[in-house]
């Protein structure tokens, strides 16, 4: 049988850190920064490219994705820089998978035609509402006309476009957000990213909520509610939940993610990105320095932004293979789980797991039921504590 | 040896926070007997747990050198004895050890209802009781109206009452007088065969077993061959002492002297406090009055949070029990905790003491479960046996019927909350006994069943009171009534650890009670999870926790896989902080607060 990065893909992650404005939802690694020198930027991600090429070299990339921070900050220069030493570093797969997500400004949508020129053939467009009250609350800088303008403008340009929304927002009525979800799918590309909001420490959310001043987030039953109507009506759509959060017509799925949930290897760049490489069998997970400027002092300096590299023990991979892999429809390969989970206590809990109706486990995958979907993380703290 | 006139033994009666430890830290250092930069506030209280709960807990003693107003040498004992109801045992017999008492009481307090039960044995010693005043210098202290007062509640003259202040000094040297002029001298005859009392014993890491003891009659010498009269157990005396507080050896101990002994004793538990020190050889004919024993009436489950600490558990329990003979312990396997112990306490508080001092000084994180009493439950043979775990009740249809302990509780509150407290008492199913005021309190005293109070009967107390209300009971024997074993149910399995002794008319209330506490205790699972209180197979209250719907991580790439494995890693170890029972898991804290009452 062949080695999960033999068959899940290998992809390229390219992190541009910075923004217009911090969303007060977002914990990811993003800066607003003054002014961006993207000459003295670009040369430092063509480093990191030849750097991470020379340790995956042979290898046929699959996918490339920008994220971030708000890539389409990026100038389609230097988007075209950088995917030119792409194509000069690895063999590129003929149906290679190149995903940059966008923000719904009409400055930014006006790039769209430089990035599909640089090589861009997929755009994730950041919606994230179609009201203007709430996209307000949400702290995004853009209305419900002009992120609908800009998905249009994508649509026009791009081979696939996706989008992303968040729901179970403050005060958010079912009925709301039917109508909002029926809406957004009559003018989705070919797929669509629909998260529920997530308050994570550290985050200006985060921050009101601790002091009570976040009020109107649903409670557990109407967060079911909003995910099982969510799933109707996207089946209803042709837009079936191939993932947690993510939908796609049938063959729109973001190959790139998937690289990610079915384990496969993945380099990645830029600051603080993390990495999952396989070498002499052997699987690493590697870090680069997380605050812009050290990442960009430390790659013109030493020659590498790589602040860690560790392997990851069996026991820590059998825990990402589940986590990533029960996330998708598809599960996880049952040899895999073996070849990693031996046959200690999860088993046995696969078992009782199947009783309740929450995992469908076969011969050949595992994989979490319709009904263990709303409920993954409670039925991998049981898998994981077998 | 001091000539038995020169002598004068006391303790000090007092209420908490009525400034008995200031007093006796003012006496030791006014007379020199610790130097000023050696003086530690309250000196006596030597535990952690004593300083910050402001009580005692095991007596303690001190000899005081002092020249009186006449010119004379005297020499002081002080014996400090315990506050607390909990160790009216130690206190009985620490009385027994001398001849007066002084009463402290606090001026802008008044008597309180510890004060009472201490001072009733201090009238039961015979002692001379010199009242004292104390906090005379705050602006809200009523010297005259507490005077009254103590005539009126206690029965004794106040009208000599020294008023005082610890804290500031004032009166200090009235109180010395007091007690060489007010306190009868010891009686006793040095050359009359040895009787000496053991008042206590302790484990000392140096020295082994120490034993405090008073002299009654003969004389005690280092090196001397002594016998235990009840043990029969002789030893040779290692080292004679007296307490200043620190230990200064001496050759000899006379009739009326109080001192330490060590003997190459190696438990403390081979030490009867109460018994009688004799010589091996020319021995006394009879011992001194013995005292009754002092024996557990409160029980509870103690298990380790991480079952990896119940060797660290075992040890600490049996270095405790060491230097504690009323505290006992046995081994308990509970199907929800676990391995543990049922530990025995003479009340509350000492089960508080021990289970502060296990996790504190022992470092080991414990589930206490719910205190239960001793039931006597007659069989349908005419036996009686003892229940100390609702658990280990008997199969029912060989039970005929069952006794429970009972107790009488003086309460003294000021009549703002009287009708609150009545009220809390009905509840408990108490029976009023009487009902007196004295000024503006009131003073109310229940026959209470010892289960219904050994919870959370004095938290509630004292939040209906607003902490106003003074609080002491003393055993009254047993007394049949409709008690029945009330279990809980979780997904259909019985939580042994949960099960309760409950009166019959109050399951149904207990029981939904606890069903809906529950519910809110225990997370939601996979699953929904019925929770039923039974009682045999009949269910009286039910609740049904539904089942987890949402919890799902809603976004998780690459670059997020290492923080949420770790996140997960740290849940798992949350997981191990819940109790499996079944396939459901249940929070540690559920077992105390699920049998919390709020009325």
């Amino acid at each position: 049988m062949p080695e999960i990065w033999q068959t899940a893909g290998f992809g390229l992650y390219i992190h541009w850190p910075f923004c217009q404005a911090k969303c007060p939802y977002c914990d990811f690694n993003s800066h607003v920064a003054a002014s961006i020198d993207q000459t003295r930027w670009g040369d430092a991600y063509l480093s990191e490219i030849r750097r991470v090429g020379a340790d995956t070299s042979g290898r046929v990339l699959g996918s490339v994705y920008f994220g971030g921070g708000t890539p389409s900050l990026m100038e389609a220069a230097l988007v075209s820089r950088i995917l030119e030493t792409i194509s000069a570093t690895w063999t590129l797969a003929n149906d290679i998978e190149i995903t940059l997500e966008a923000n719904p400004t009409s400055s930014e949508a006006t790039r769209f035609e430089g990035y599909r020129a640089a090589g861009i053939n997929r755009v994730s467009v950041g919606v994230q509402a179609l009201n203007d009250s709430d996209l307000r609350a949400l702290g995004r800088l853009h209305s419900a006309a002009e992120a609908q303008a800009a998905v249009e403008i994508a649509k026009d340009t791009f081979d696939h476009v996706s989008f992303d929304l968040i729901y179970a927002r403050q005060d958010q009525t079912l009925q709301e957000w039917t109508v909002e979800l029926k809406k957004a799918l009559g003018i989705a590309g070919d797929h669509i990213s629909l998260y529920q909001l997530t308050v994570e420490d550290g985050t200006a959310f985060g921050d009101r909520l601790a002091r009570g001043r976040l009020p109107g987030l649903p409670d557990d039953d109407l967060a079911a509610d909003l995910y099982l109507v969510t799933q109707e009506i996207c089946d209803a759509a042709g837009f079936p939940a191939y993932e947690i959060s993510n939908h796609a017509r049938p063959g729109a799925e973001s190959r790139h993610n998937l690289t990610y949930w079915r384990g496969g290897d993945y380099a990645a760049i830029g600051p603080g990105a993390h990495g999952r490489l396989t070498r002499g069998g052997q699987r690493i997970a590697t870090e680069t320095h997380l605050a812009p400027a050290k990442w960009l002092r430390a790659v013109e300096t030493a020659k590498t932004g790589e602040s860690s590299r560790v392997p990851v023990s069996q026991s820590d991979q059998f825990s990402e293979l589940l986590m990533m892999g029960l996330r998708i429809r598809e599960g996880v390969s049952m040899t895999r789980l073996e070849r990693l989970g031996g046959s200690n206590g999860w088993l046995k809990k696969v078992s009782q797991l199947q009783e309740l109706g929450l995992v469908d486990a076969t011969d050949r995958s595992l994989a979490v039921t319709d009904r263990g979907r709303p409920v993954l993380n409670a039925v991998l703290r049981d898998l994981l504590a077998g | 040896m001091t000539d038995l006139a020169q002598i004068r033994n006391f303790s000090i009666v007092a209420h908490i926070d009525h400034g008995k430890s200031t007093l006796a830290d003012r006496l030791i250092q006014m007379t020199g007997t610790v130097k000023d930069r050696d003086m530690q506030e309250q000196l006596l209280d030597s535990m952690d747990i004593e300083r910050e709960r402001g009580i005692t807990i095991k007596a303690n003693t001190v000899r005081i050198d002092y020249t009186a107003r006449d010119g004379q040498a005297y020499v002081l004992n002080l014996i400090d004895t315990p506050g607390h109801v909990d160790f009216a045992y130690e206190v009985s017999r620490s009385m027994r050890a001398v001849e007066g008492s002084l009463l402290v009481v606090d001026a802008t307090q008044g008597v309180e209802a510890q004060t009472l039960a201490n001072v009733y044995q201090a009238i039961d010693a015979d002692h001379e009781i010199v009242p004292v005043l104390n906090k005379i210098d705050l602006p809200a202290a009523e010297p005259d109206r507490v005077r009254e007062q103590i005539e009126d509640v206690i029965g004794i003259d106040a009208s000599d009452a020294i008023e005082i202040s610890a804290k500031t000094g004032l009166g200090i040297p009235d109180v010395l007088e007091a007690i060489v002029q007010r306190l009868p001298a010891p009686e006793g005859r040095k050359d009359a065969p040895l009787k000496a009392m053991l008042v206590d014993s302790w484990y000392d890491p140096y020295l082994g077993v120490v034993v405090l003891i008073r002299v009654m009659d003969g004389t005690i010498r280092k090196g001397d061959r002594i016998r235990m009269m009840q043990t029969g157990a002789t030893y040779g005396i290692d080292k004679l002492a007296v307490l200043k507080p620190q230990m200064v050896d001496i050759p000899e101990l006379g009739p009326g002297e109080i001192g330490i002994l060590t003997a190459s004793i190696k438990q403390v538990r081979d030490t009867k406090v109460g018994d009688t020190i004799t010589h091996e050889k020319a021995q006394a004919a009879e011992p001194l009055p013995g005292f009754a024993p002092s024996v557990p009436v409160v029980f509870c489950g103690l298990f380790p949070v991480d079952s990896a600490d119940f060797e660290d558990l075992r040890g600490a329990i049996e270095k405790l029990a060491l230097n504690d003979a009323s505290f006992s312990h046995e081994m308990e396997t509970s199907a929800a905790l676990g391995f543990g112990f049922r530990c025995g306490f003479l009340g509350l508080l000492h089960l508080e003491v021990i289970r502060d001092r296990l996790e504190r000084e022992y470092d080991i994180d414990l589930i206490t479960t719910a205190p239960s009493v001793i039931y006597h439950v007659y069989m349908k043979d005419g036996t009686m046996r003892e229940l100390h775990n609702p658990a280990d009740m008997p199969d029912l249809t060989h039970v005929d019927h069952l006794e429970e302990p009972r107790i009488k509780a003086t309460i003294l509150v000021p009549d703002d909350y009287l009708g609150d407290v009545l009220k809390l008492c009905q509840d408990r199913r108490g029976i009023q006994l009487d009902l007196t005021y004295a000024g503006t309190r009131a003073m109310v005293v229940y026959d209470l069943p010892l289960n219904e109070v050994v919870f959370d009967f004095y938290d509630r107390l004292k939040s209906v009171t607003k902490g106003y209300a003074s609080f002491d009971y003393q055993m009254e024997g047993y007394r049949q009534d409709n008690l029945v074993k009330m279990q809980i149910l979780v997904n259909e399995e019985p939580v042994d650890a949960l099960s309760i002794m409950v009166h019959r008319d109050r399951a149904e209330t207990r029981g939904r009670a606890m069903v809906e506490k529950l519910k809110d205790l225990i997370p939601r699972h996979m699953f929904k999870i019925p929770i039923q209180a039974a009682i045999g197979g009949k269910v009286i209250a039910r609740e049904t926790l539904a089942a987890l719907r949402k919890d799902v991580t809603a976004k998780c790439y690459g670059g997020d896989a290492t923080r949420k494995r770790k996140l997960l890693d740290k849940q798992k170890a949350g997981k191990k902080k819940m109790r499996q029972f079944g396939k459901v898991e249940i929070p540690q804290s559920a077992f105390i607060s699920a049998l919390k009452m709020d009325s």
